[in-house]
């Protein structure tokens, strides 16, 4: 196998997360979209930890280990807003969340 | 090897198929079902990188939990279920661009330095696969090396779980 046919596979699922961000105006789809994006780095943490020995190895699983972690903990919080929001307007429609914008 | 290939081919396809229709289907339901897909199949590319332990973690942390929290999230932000209104903004189209852009970009600057640099063969037993990258060295490796930064994810999880408690009280 090849370490670049893992490093594309994270790249087009980026983009796809990317594009996710952008386009989408529903706040939990947004989330989703983020979870795509932490998951396409997980998969380069974890093959280029194979490319280096063994202690390379594991220091790629454990990163990826703690980047699942804070993934959870971030759509806990996350959600959590996207409710708050939701009971204060009525909507998670993001074009409509400008109350900050000058 | 030419087995290994093919099932990273299936799961590729797969899982890209399942993320691009994650961003453009109409149903928020559906969206998090695709996600599931999507996460299943990362999840099997995580064994065929040999690292089963984090597999095994993405299956119970993002599928067992984050998907649960996702369904719950769209249950409770929506009057009814369905197809209701627009999801995606005008922007879709420079949307599209900008991601285009960057997928050229990754795609370029990878094939450029890695071309075909492959993975190491790994011609070891179960036993000592176990001992020196598996579930096991894993473990031994959070509870040494990484015992502080593992401590500090523990306190940023409760600090997550008071500030998601603390938004959605109503009071």
């Amino acid at each position: 196998m090849l370490l670049n046919q893992f490093l594309l596979l994270g790249a087009v699922l980026f983009c796809i997360g990317v594009y996710g961000v952008l386009a989408r105006k529903n706040g939990v789809l947004v989330l989703m979209s983020i979870e795509l994006i932490l998951n396409s780095v997980n998969i380069n943490l974890v093959a280029f930890g194979m490319m280096g020995g063994d202690a390379a190895a594991i220091t790629g699983q454990v990163f990826a280990l703690f980047v699942i972690t804070v993934a959870a903990a971030e759509v806990g919080v996350g959600l959590a807003i996207v409710l708050l929001i939701y009971r204060n307007r009525t909507t998670v429609d993001l074009d409509e969340v400008d109350l900050m914008k000058g | 090897m030419i087995a290994q290939n093919i099932a990273f081919g299936i799961l590729a396809a797969s899982s890209v198929l399942a993320a691009i229709r994650m961003v453009t289907t109409k149903n928020v339901v559906h969206a998090a079902l695709y996600l599931v897909v999507v996460l299943g199949s990362v999840a099997a590319n995580y064994i065929l990188l040999a690292a089963e332990f984090v597999a095994v973690v993405q299956l119970l942390v993002y599928i067992g939990a984050i998907v649960v929290l996702f369904l719950f999230g769209v249950m409770l932000t929506r009057a009814k279920l369905g197809h209701e209104g627009e999801l995606d903004n005008d922007q879709r189209g420079l949307a599209a661009v900008t991601a285009l852009l960057i997928l050229g970009i990754l795609g370029y600057v990878l094939v450029d330095y890695f071309g075909d640099d492959k993975l190491p063969q790994l011609n070891r037993t179960h036993e000592q696969l176990n001992a020196t990258r598996g579930t096991g060295a894993v473990g031994n490796a959070i509870f040494s090396t990484y015992l502080i930064p593992f401590e500090v994810v523990s306190v940023l999880l409760l600090a997550a779980l008071v500030g998601a408690i603390v938004l959605a009280r109503r009071d």
